[in-house]
């Protein structure tokens, strides 16, 4: 039997203020345990929640972003559970009426067509801490971590509308190409700044009846997410194709062992009892608010791939890759723009410089090489100041810090000669260092010959220790052979 | 000096009649003396208060002194008080000490004011007889087998015990009024909004507000112009302009159309409180006002609905007590459940355990709407019940409860009988109105509360109201035996 899969994300992304959504403790990741949780987030009693205004504009920013609905008059409710991490005994959160209503995300496929996911909802709610058990902390003892408490997220809630692991990565991308573009999220996974719960079911194929799901919860990479997915429907298939049934559960994916386990099933469900929060009012947004946000609006990545095309004339590709990053769409702007040469700058932005990035698990953001040193390098690849070789070498060394392109050419000596005086002595050289050679060229057919151009063209780089302008090279060396023939 | 009222307080401090200091000796000395026999005071904060009269004494003498500078006074202890113990009535809270001061207790000292002590009060602010107090029962000064009222019944029974001559108090259903009434003395509940909430523990949200207790309606009048405040750290605070409210105090009653609400006179009301507060009314009526026939046809259902609302939001906010952060936490628990389960069973007493479980239960999935959805539309009733009536009349009167202080253990097994102490407060709770309790007779040796329920924001003609009768009357100035 063939199985359609349905996927739905709800998707936490955490919001890019300087504080928390209902105290000012600050937001910065990597702080020492409770240094940055203040009497709100510790709970302490008598304290109060007061919104913090950025976190709404960001959400309304959101929304504007997916063309959604935005909720003039939202409300927070209290989400009551009790857990360590989670100061109040309830989490203050969105139910009833969200911030933003239903919206649309576009993603592509890989056959290049276009899918749209609807968007149910998205709302604003509150972090929880973190509790460190055994391993993470000290033998014996779990601790808690109240930094992250009170951190702002928007959640967001996609319908089902995602047929296969690959589809929920598109999406998953996506959100994080438009948060990160309008700057309302750092987009850093590694800190949980974008977490992923992963609702997924099974039916027969083209069956109008949707099969039980499980929820996988807290994945926080793209890749952790397509093998959970993967996985949780294989899973699901085996067990039906084996006469069992899929039970509604939380499930947890382990992404170091690459295997995941059942949280708790459907009755073991907590009873959240939520109700309107008597602390907060209503959050009104007004209508001067919406259209000031929506003037204020930093280009969104579909929008940016478009203008790339066109002002860059970059392909499609390229604009892809460049324009889904904000801020390496930026980089690669300002690199374009310093060395006037959009095409170089866009290949070594999505080349050298991403390969390097990735190796080393860096953000665009920190990385060794600036936008005006890369174009700086750009410049002497197209005035043939250097080869491309050495351009990887110079690359390197802006990579460690060695200074500009110019000074690590002046440095290392690795200026071309394009001196062509200069050059044909060198051939000269190597024509008579090597009489063998040269009688081989005269003697061979005009189709090997070209191949044994690039004998020569071996030895003179080796004597020039890879400095001479090979194309210039080529031309003389041709020229000179010619004439012996 | 503890028979003065802080108004003549603040002219002899001003004039140099007595100093701080001798006026905090003297009330420190009467707490020393008189709260055993009370247990309304439970924290003594006798050197910071005593620090604080000396600097009151130099503000005196440089001639800028504040409203209230030197005047002592205590604070129920729901108010934080950063670096002095604020237990909420509770074995939960009776090792907390909090980093911060409420709005409130800060209002106070920028006023000037001397903090003496905090005062007893009903665990978390749940009862109205003060018997469910971590640190036991507050006795009532008129008559000490019987009740003061709650939940702030050492606020109430202090005042009356002349231990302060003023403190602060909180109501939620009544709890500023009804232990005023059984006390004796002038209490009033703002506006919801009118006052911070910031550092004053939460019982129930949405319902609770904080107040000045007194002896007369001038010295709340002043009272309530220093503790009122817009405050950024409550959202719910309303931008509302303080008023001056001694400004109107003088104001005359004729012409002043008072409410008489029907069902504040039926079945379960004391004949002798009808007859002390009908007294009240002629009283009024003979200083000009006009008495007006009105209904409040929903007040029958505003304890129902508040027994729902209330602990709904008291179960919430009460579960951040769970003995991880701070506060009690059980000996040796085995494990997460056996720590939540033991600390809050050892930590709560048998009242708030109760309120929690009917707070929970209302909010369960499957019963929301038929108790808190419901609720939450009587609630909306009520308020329209009230609106009706301010279009016909300036403020409402009514008793502040049904009958005067009863004894300790006679409500004690009927949680019910206990709730219905609170019938004739509810309603403004509900609706946000500001309510206010004035001594206006005895019964049985035991004194009776007058209601004055005003619109929004209308304090200041209620303390005209209030001022007025007291000019007219001396029940305000009784004090019980052996404490004048």
């Amino acid at each position: 039997m063939s199985w359609d899969t349905v996927i739905g994300l709800e998707v936490h992304v955490q919001l890019a203020t300087k504080t928390k959504i209902f105290s000012g403790a600050s937001t910065a990741f990597g702080a020492e345990p409770n240094t940055q949780a203040c009497a709100i987030d510790l709970a302490m009693p008598g304290t109060l929640p007061v919104l913090n205004k950025q976190a709404v504009h960001y959400a309304v920013m959101f929304g504007l972003a997916i063309d959604a609905e935005i909720g003039k008059e939202s409300a927070f409710e209290r989400k009551n559970y009790f857990y360590p991490d989670l100061p109040k005994g309830y989490q203050t959160t969105q139910l009833e009426k969200p911030i933003v209503g239903r919206g649309n995300v576009e993603i592509q496929l890989a056959d290049g067509s276009t899918k749209t996911i609807r968007i149910h909802h998205a709302h604003l709610e509150e972090d929880a801490g973190k509790s460190l058990h055994e391993g993470d902390f000290r033998h014996g003892v779990s601790g808690i971590d109240l930094n992250r408490a009170g951190t702002p997220l928007i959640e967001i809630v996609s319908e089902p509308d995602m047929s296969s692991a690959e589809e929920a990565v598109a999406f998953a991308k996506k959100l994080h190409s438009i948060v990160t573009s309008i700057g309302i999220c750092d987009g850093e996974m590694s800190q949980g700044s974008m977490r992923f719960d992963v609702n997924v079911s099974v039916k027969p194929r083209g069956s109008d009846i949707l099969g039980t799901r499980t929820e996988t919860k807290n994945l926080n990479s793209f890749k952790f997410m397509e093998e959970a997915i993967a996985r949780e429907v294989e899973r699901q298939i085996d067990l039906i194709e084996d006469g069992g049934t899929v039970v509604q559960e939380t499930r947890l994916y382990n992404g170091e062992t690459k295997t995941a386990r059942s949280m708790r099933s459907k009755e073991e469900a907590n009873d959240y009892r939520y109700f309107p929060c008597p602390d907060l009012l209503p959050v009104v947004v007004s209508d001067e608010t919406i259209e000031e946000l929506r003037r204020a609006m930093p280009e969104l990545p579909d929008a940016r791939q478009t203008r790339f095309v066109e002002q860059y004339a970059l392909s499609e590709y390229d604009a892809g890759v460049l324009g889904a990053d904000a801020s390496m769409a930026s980089y690669f702007e300002t690199a374009a723009a310093a060395s006037n040469n959009p095409k170089l700058a866009a290949n070594w932005t999505t080349g050298e410089l991403a390969a390097r990035l990735n190796n080393e698990d860096l953000s665009i953001a920190k990385s060794p090489v600036s936008a005006e040193q890369l174009a700086g390098l750009i410049v002497r690849i197209a005035d043939n100041s250097i080869s491309g070789k050495m351009a990887k070498e110079v690359f390197d060394g802006i990579w460690s810090g060695e200074g500009s392109a110019d000074e690590i050419i002046e440095k290392r000596g690795l200026k071309q000669v394009s001196d062509s005086g200069a050059l044909e002595q060198m051939v000269a050289e190597v024509l008579t260092a090597n009489p063998a050679m040269v009688d081989d060229y005269i003697n061979s057919d005009e189709a090997k010959r070209k191949k044994k151009l690039g004998g020569f063209m071996g030895q003179i780089m080796k004597a020039s220790k890879g400095q001479a302008n090979p194309q210039q090279v080529n031309q003389i060396l041709a020229k000179k052979l010619n004439e012996l023939l | 000096m503890h028979n003065l009222t802080i108004a003549e307080l603040v002219k002899g401090l001003q004039s140099k009649e007595f100093s701080s200091v001798e006026l905090t000796e003297h009330f420190l000395a009467r707490i020393a003396e008189f709260n055993p026999g009370y247990n309304a005071v439970i924290t003594i904060t006798a050197d910071q208060a005593l620090k604080a009269a000396a600097a009151a004494d130099a503000r005196l003498a440089e001639g800028n002194a504040p409203a209230l500078c030197g005047v002592p006074l205590l604070h129920k202890d729901i108010f934080c008080t950063e670096g002095v113990r604020t237990s909420c009535g509770s074995r939960m809270l009776d090792n907390f000490i909090p980093p911060y001061s409420a709005t409130v207790v800060e209002n106070f000292e920028k006023a000037g004011a001397v903090m003496l002590g905090k005062t007893n009060m009903d665990e978390f602010a749940m009862g109205s007889s003060n018997e469910t107090s971590f640190y036991g029962p507050v006795k009532n000064p008129w008559a000490i087998d019987s009740v003061p009222g709650g939940s702030s019944g050492g606020s109430a029974a202090a005042v009356a015990a002349r231990l302060a001559p003023a403190a602060t108090a909180t109501d939620t259903g009544g709890s500023i009024r009804q232990p005023a009434a059984l006390c004796g003395i002038t209490g009033l509940k703002p506006t919801y909004g009118r006052v911070s909430r910031w550092g004053m523990i939460a019982f129930a949200s949405s319902l609770d507000q904080a107040g000045p207790m007194a002896r007369t309606a001038e010295d709340c009048a002043l009272l309530l112009g220093c503790m009122a405040s817009v405050d950024d750290k409550d959202s719910t605070s309303i931008d509302h302009p303080v008023a001056d409210y001694t400004a109107s105090l003088n104001d005359s009653m004729q012409g002043l159309k008072i409410g008489v609400p029907k069902e504040y006179f039926s079945e379960g009301l004391n004949p002798g409180t009808e007859k002390a507060v009908r007294q009240a009314l002629a009283d009024l009526e003979a200083q000009g006002a006009q008495l007006i026939d009105i209904s409040l046809p929903n007040s029958g259902l505003s304890v129902p609905a508040y027994y729902v609302i209330a602990p709904a939001e008291a179960s919430a906010n009460l579960s951040r007590f769970d003995g991880v952060r701070y506060g009690y936490r059980c000996e040796d628990p085995k494990d997460l459940q056996d720590l939540y389960t033991r600390t809050r069973a050892e930590g709560f007493g048998e009242e708030v355990q109760r309120r929690i479980l009917i707070g929970t239960y209302c909010l369960s999935a499957g019963y929301y709407d038929a108790y808190y959805g419901k609720a939450q539309q009587v609630r909306q009733l009520i308020r329209k019940d009230f609106a009706e009536a301010f279009k016909q009349v300036d403020v409402i009167l009514g008793p502040t409860c049904p009958s005067p202080a009863f004894k300790f253990g006679a409500k004690g097994d009927d949680p019910v009988a206990m709730y219905l102490e609170d019938i004739y407060t509810i309603a403004t709770n509900l609706a946000g109105l500001p309510g206010m309790s004035v001594p206006c007779g005895m019964v049985e040796g035991k004194p009776v509360g007058l209601q004055i329920i005003g619109n929004y924001f209308d304090e200041a003609l209620m303390l005209n109201v209030a001022h007025q009768y007291q000019q007219v009357t001396d029940w305000h100035r009784q004090a019980p035996e052996g404490i004048a």
